[in-house]
């Protein structure tokens, strides 16, 4: 790894300003994917700003009944805090359902919103890839693809996928993100912070250089959030990245879906929120058939990967099966 | 060239004072700078356990941390959980159930064993807690959940399982 | 003949070394820290195949704190051994992507591995064929890893195909998979007046000196007090003669290096994929008339390893036509080499798996199919058996299990949204003694001081040998110390192929007689005696083999197709269990390798980057701890006379062997489905249309 330069600042200002003035800083905060990367040289940054000092570590109410999370909020404490786990279990099951113990200690809530994707093709320098440097092509649609984008994906570019579970619970509740730019202080609705490959997947996000996450606020929770969870489908059973994940929130009244919310992980460069099956379910029937006919209309515009290494075909039925799992298990059924 | 830091970090209850460059992970720190082996390196990266300490009296991964970030810091390793010449309890588990064989992730996972065990008697829930919002009790699928960032290959799971059973119950 | 009485021997004895290994002190090969240690960190070639044109070290060299920048233009010329692997930085020609081609040494690991990136190796590269095509073109080894011949034959098997009542034929996939153990390869090296210690982590020492004796033409020392794990991957690899090179370039300091996990995918070798053309043909009432396993498997282009898939198959049933057969595709790939359980692991998938499917056709229980096909005697070589527990081993595990309660037919149990069924798949492995061991005993102060270099790998060997040693000398383990892991004391054969109790116990046996028969019960201080590995006298009489029966219950589930493996029983027919409690952890923790390689291990080669793509902990899974339910290992009662005198069959391997088959047998009984490609992951439930 190249050298670089240490500043720990005591306030955020200080520390937006230093990356303000140097584009090649970097923020650190739990360091669980900064440190991997510095280490593989995927990221060579001049200069670490630590913010562990100048972010809050707190969980505050907020008036609405919502929660303020300080971006310091580590993510064993976010999963721990009993308000999240009765409020928003989605939330806490996203957490809890992701990386080890030991991580969930170190990683931050801010930190897991900014990691970067688990793409083998990425996290290795000796191979093309287009999200790491625009001039080259993505070596993952020939390659090893099995855990790639099925939707929102540009045509022969990047088909990374977002790896946080975290994020994926936040779009199903429309969390708000709380940022602190060189320009001041401004809110991004959670499912707008993220984005899609575009014509330019070097950019995870729509942040800007030395915009730091402050906070997340979680709206008062729903109805179909208090009764929301997280589920996940791995090659192992634990301490692994997803093959598909959802995030879904349900209100059942009288057999039929009153509100529910639908949001994807490993699907997408971005967690993905299924609005079009989210609201082909609105006002129907809480049955199985319901639930697939609305997961295959999501689907309709995915376009999954067919490799010399293993494509992500299998992610249609993957998908189909943990979405309609999960929405029988939150209406009372066998998930 | 970067220039040197110095800093001064609690290890296994003795302050070690230390100059490092500041890609100097905590890990390589101790193992190299501070002689202090108990630690093990198994992939560098966050993806096993082995480099588990306890910091500041939580379970961390040593090969993530950069130890600039941790000046002033408490380490405990797997050889600093004894007290008063006793093993620590889950120490003494691991021997009386055989939790382990060729012993490189052990020190790791008995730090990672203190680790868990205390964050269940806080009420910290797992993804495998069948309800969120009640009591934690700690079977073994709960303790292989909570013991899954630790990768053993010589696969001696059923017994560090069985080890943070009977240390949890102690 | 008899095996000796045990006192000792069968007892729960608790690792010697446990209280080390439990704190951490226990010393590996890289936690010898010594003042002025020196890091290396290498420079690998980043194409399959070419060759070098030109290194530019300036950069590396111009860095503070680098000592040295080692390349082909300045090594010196190295003994041969035989091994290409070993001709490290010899010339320009690259063989293999991560072919070491250069090393930095530095004050400090974060400088050397900087200096590393800075180093500008210029390759003519070479058209290269990394990715395995079974259907490409094979040639015939002139013997498999293991010795024995690539093909065998009885009778007329094609002909006994075409006439069988009732035939299966298919084929079985196995990946590319790499040991991984948790302690990577590290050797930390000191050449000093022309002798070299090297503190290794290695499976033997003894091997480990010979080699760098050869390559160096030096005095050599090598110890290995612990090593963290091997399963055949520790062998003496590039990486070691790499440090030792560029020991000699700082003479009095030592030099580490110590492999990232990465470099484990490039450089310490990996059991190579094979496809596995089965065909079983038997008569209606389930005898089997023939049995043939064609295997076509990977190996080098430039180190050949061709992993024996079919070997067990010419010993496991009786049929009165047979084949098996080899076949090698060359790849530019770094060289294969033994993983836990050499053959019979992947070869059992084919074998047990075929024999499953060919008990559905018959409509047969598949315990009953095998109790039809036990052989009398060894089915190629006619040999008597020293000792066969495969059917009592069956008929212990079916009733330990509760088989009897399945119905057999599939898909029938859907217990909340999963899918359960079970599954049985049977294996075996040779019982081997290897030559060359020595073991000596010093009577001092009281107590007995039993030396010999064998390697604890994690298997137990310092424990069991100090029981060995205390029933062959009459005393208590408390009069024993056992001294291993170097080459200052007498030689040890290899920690490998489930030989090193046998061979090192064996010794110290033989030593320990030799002791007694020379100073009785009441020896003087400094009383001692030695002696080299006996021949077996019962070896060409007998066939030899441990057996196996693995039980596994599978779960699947109805939506999503994630499998999961809640129960597995292994029964063994092993002969003496030496120690239970550490007996039974290594076979779990074979049997944990089964389910591994069942669910998870899966090596992708990436032929355009002739790369393993997949190279870390996050992309290359090995089971969690979360993936492991309940898993018992147990044994049958077997006294086998004529093994050694222990009367103890190696356990390192056969934990292993048939996990594979039983786990996709369960799958099947399960689900329907019949996946013949491990690993078995979700998408072969979710895209068989069946879910």
């Amino acid at each position: 790894m190249k050298p670089f330069t240490y500043a720990r600042p005591s306030e955020a200002s200080e520390a937006v300003a230093a990356l303000a003035a140097d584009p090649d800083a970097r923020f650190l905060a739990g360091g669980t994917n900064l440190l991997d990367h510095l280490k593989l040289g995927v990221v060579e940054p001049s200069q670490l700003v630590d913010v562990n000092r100048v972010t809050s570590t707190a969980i505050e109410d907020l008036p609405d009944g919502g929660l303020r999370i300080g971006a310091g909020v580590p993510n064993s404490d976010l999963a721990a805090d009993p308000r999240v786990r009765e409020r928003y279990p989605a939330v806490a099951a996203a957490i809890l359902a992701g990386a080890s113990g030991q991580l969930r200690n170190m990683a931050s809530t801010g930190g897991n919103l900014l990691q970067r994707t688990r793409c083998v093709y990425f996290a290795d320098p000796t191979t093309p890839c287009t999200k790491r440097d625009l001039s080259q092509g993505c070596s993952a649609r020939e390659g090893w693809a099995r855990y790639h984008a099925i939707l929102g994906t540009a045509a022969d570019g990047c088909i990374a996928t977002h790896p946080s579970d975290l994020a994926v619970a936040l779009v199903a509740v429309d969390a708000q993100v709380q940022v602190l730019g060189p320009d001041g202080a401004r809110t991004i609705p959670i499912g707008e912070l993220h984005r899609l490959p575009g014509d330019d997947p070097t950019r995870d996000t729509v942040l800007a250089h030395g915009d730091l996450i402050t906070a997340v606020d979680l709206p008062a929770p729903t109805p179909a959030v208090r009764n929301s969870t997280y589920r996940k489908v791995r090659d192992r059973a634990s301490y692994a990245f997803a093959l598909v994940s959802a995030a879904v929130a349900l209100e059942v009244r009288d057999g039929t879906v009153a509100d529910v919310r639908i949001a994807l992980g490993g699907v997408a460069h971005k967690p993905w929120r299924a609005t079009v099956a989210e609201a082909a379910l609105r006002g129907r029937p809480a049955t199985d058939d319901e639930f697939r006919a609305a997961i295959a209309a999501e689907l309709d515009a995915a376009e999954p990967v067919r490799s010399p290494l293993g494509g992500n075909t299998f992610k249609l039925p993957l998908v189909t099966g943990t979405v309609v799992s999960t929405l029988r298990g939150l209406a009372g059924g066998t998930a | 060239m970067s220039t040197t830091i110095p800093l001064t970090i609690t290890v296994d209850g003795e302050p070690r004072d230390l100059d490092v460059d500041p890609r100097t992970t905590l890990l390589d720190a101790l193992r190299d700078r501070l002689g202090v082996t108990s630690t093990k390196k198994g992939c560098d990266h966050g993806q096993c356990g082995a480099c588990t300490v306890l910091l500041d009296g939580r379970r961390v991964l040593a090969c993530l941390t950069l130890a600039v970030a941790k000046d002033g810091a408490d380490v405990v390793t797997a050889n600093g959980l004894a007290t008063d010449g006793e093993l620590h309890p889950v120490t003494e588990a691991f021997l009386a159930n055989d939790a382990y064989q060729c012993g490189y992730c052990t020190p790791g996972q008995i730090c990672s064993a203190v680790g868990a065990i205390d964050e269940a008697r806080q009420g910290m829930p797992s993804a495998v807690t069948s309800d969120l919002t009640g009591e934690v009790t700690l079977d073994r699928t709960e303790i292989a959940e909570r013991m899954s960032g630790n990768l053993c290959r010589c696969a001696a799971y059923v017994n560090i399982v069985s080890a943070v059973e009977e240390a949890s119950r102690a | 003949m008899t095996t000796m009485d045990a006192r000792s021997m069968g007892t729960s004895v608790r690792r010697i070394e446990g209280p080390d290994k439990v704190t951490g002190t226990a010393t590996y090969a890289g936690d010898s820290v010594a003042d002025g240690t020196l890091v290396l960190h290498p420079v690998q070639a980043g194409v399959a195949r070419g060759e070098i044109t030109a290194i530019d070290t300036a950069a590396a060299q111009a860095l503070p704190g680098v000592v040295a920048v080692l390349t082909h233009r300045d090594a010196p010329t190295l003994g041969d051994t035989g091994d290409p692997e070993h001709r490290v930085l010899q010339g320009t020609t690259i063989h293999h992507r991560g072919q070491y081609v250069a090393a930095v040494l530095a004050e400090h690991a974060e400088v050397a591995a900087e200096a590393a990136r800075l180093v500008v190796v210029t390759v003519d590269e070479n058209p290269s064929t990394t990715g395995f095509d079974p259907d490409a073109q094979a040639y015939t080894p002139s013997a498999l890893a293991n010795g024995q011949p690539p093909d065998s034959g009885v009778g007329d098997p094609d002909a006994a195909l075409a006439a069988a009542p009732v035939v299966v034929r298919a084929s079985y996939a196995t990946p590319m998979e790499h040991h991984n153990p948790m302690e990577p390869h590290t050797t930390t090296a000191t050449w000093v007046d022309g002798r070299i210690e090297v503190f290794e982590a290695t499976q033997g020492v003894e091997s480990s000196r010979q080699t760098l004796a050869t390559l160096f033409d030096a005095e050599v020392v090598v110890h290995a007090s612990h090593v963290g794990g091997g399963f055949g991957s520790k062998g003496l690899h590039a990486g070691t003669v790499l440090a030792v090179l560029a020991a000699r370039t700082v003479p009095g300091r030592p030099v580490r290096f110590a492999l990232g996990r990465r470099q484990m995918f490039e450089t310490v070798g990996y059991r190579p994929a094979t496809v596995q053309h089965m065909a079983l043909g038997a008569s209606r009432d389930g005898r089997l008339e023939v049995v043939t396993h064609d295997v076509v498997g990977a190996t080098a282009r430039y180190k050949e390893f061709v992993e024996p898939a079919g070997g067990s198959t010419r010993s496991m049933y009786a049929a009165p036509h047979r084949r098996t057969s080899h076949r090698a595709v060359p790849l530019d790939l770094d060289g294969p080499t033994y993983m836990r359980g050499p053959g019979e692991a992947p070869g059992s998938f084919g074998l047990e798996c075929a024999m499953d499917e060919l008990a559905v056709a018959l409509d047969l229980d598949p315990i009953d199919l095998r109790v039809r096909n036990e052989p009398e005697v060894h089915p190629e070589n006619g040999l008597p058996f020293s000792s066969r527990g495969l059917v009592e081993c069956l008929h212990a595990g079916a009733e330990r299990f509760g088989w009897s309660s399945w119905d057999r037919t599939p898909r029938r149990r859907l217990v909340d949204g999963w899918w359960h069924g079970v599954g049985v798949g049977c294996g075996t492995f040779p019982t081997l003694r290897f030559p060359g061991s020595a073991a000596e005993i010093t009577f001092t102060g009281g107590r007995y001081v039993v030396a010999i270099g064998a390697a604890d790998i994690g298997q137990g060997a310092r424990t069991v040998l100090t029981q060995i040693a205390a029933d062959a000398l009459g005393v208590d383990v408390g009069s024993i110390t056992v001294e291993i892991g170097s080459t200052q004391v007498p030689v040890g054969s290899i920690a490998g192929g489930s030989a090193g109790t046998a061979s090192w116990g064996s010794t110290v046996v033989e030593a320990a007689d030799r002791f007694r028969d020379k100073y009785g019960e009441n020896p003087d201080d400094g009383d001692h005696a030695d002696a080299a590995t006996p021949d077996n006298p019962w070896a060409g009489e007998y066939a030899m083999a441990a057996y196996c029966a693995q039980f596994a219950e599978v779960a699947v589930h109805a939506d999503t197709g994630e499998i999961r493996v809640p129960r597995l029983l292994g029964m063994f027919g092993v002969g003496r269990i030496l120690n239970p409690t550490l007996g039974r952890s290594q076979l779990q923790g074979g049997m944990v390798w089964g389910l591994s390689m069942a669910l998870h291990e899966e090596s992708v080669v990436d032929p355009r980057f002739g790369e393993v793509i997949n190279h870390d902990f996050a992309g290359y899974h090995v089971a969690s701890n979360a993936d492991v339910r309940v898993v018992e290992a147990e044994w049958i009662d077997e006294d086998d006379p004529y093994i050694n005198p222990m009367g103890a069959k190696g356990i390192g391997e056969i934990g292993i062997v048939g996990v594979s088959a039983a786990i996709a047998n369960a799958a099947y009984h399960a689900t329907g489905v019949r996946v013949r490609s491990l690993p078995i992951t979700c998408d072969d439930f979710l895209t068989s249309g069946l879910l």
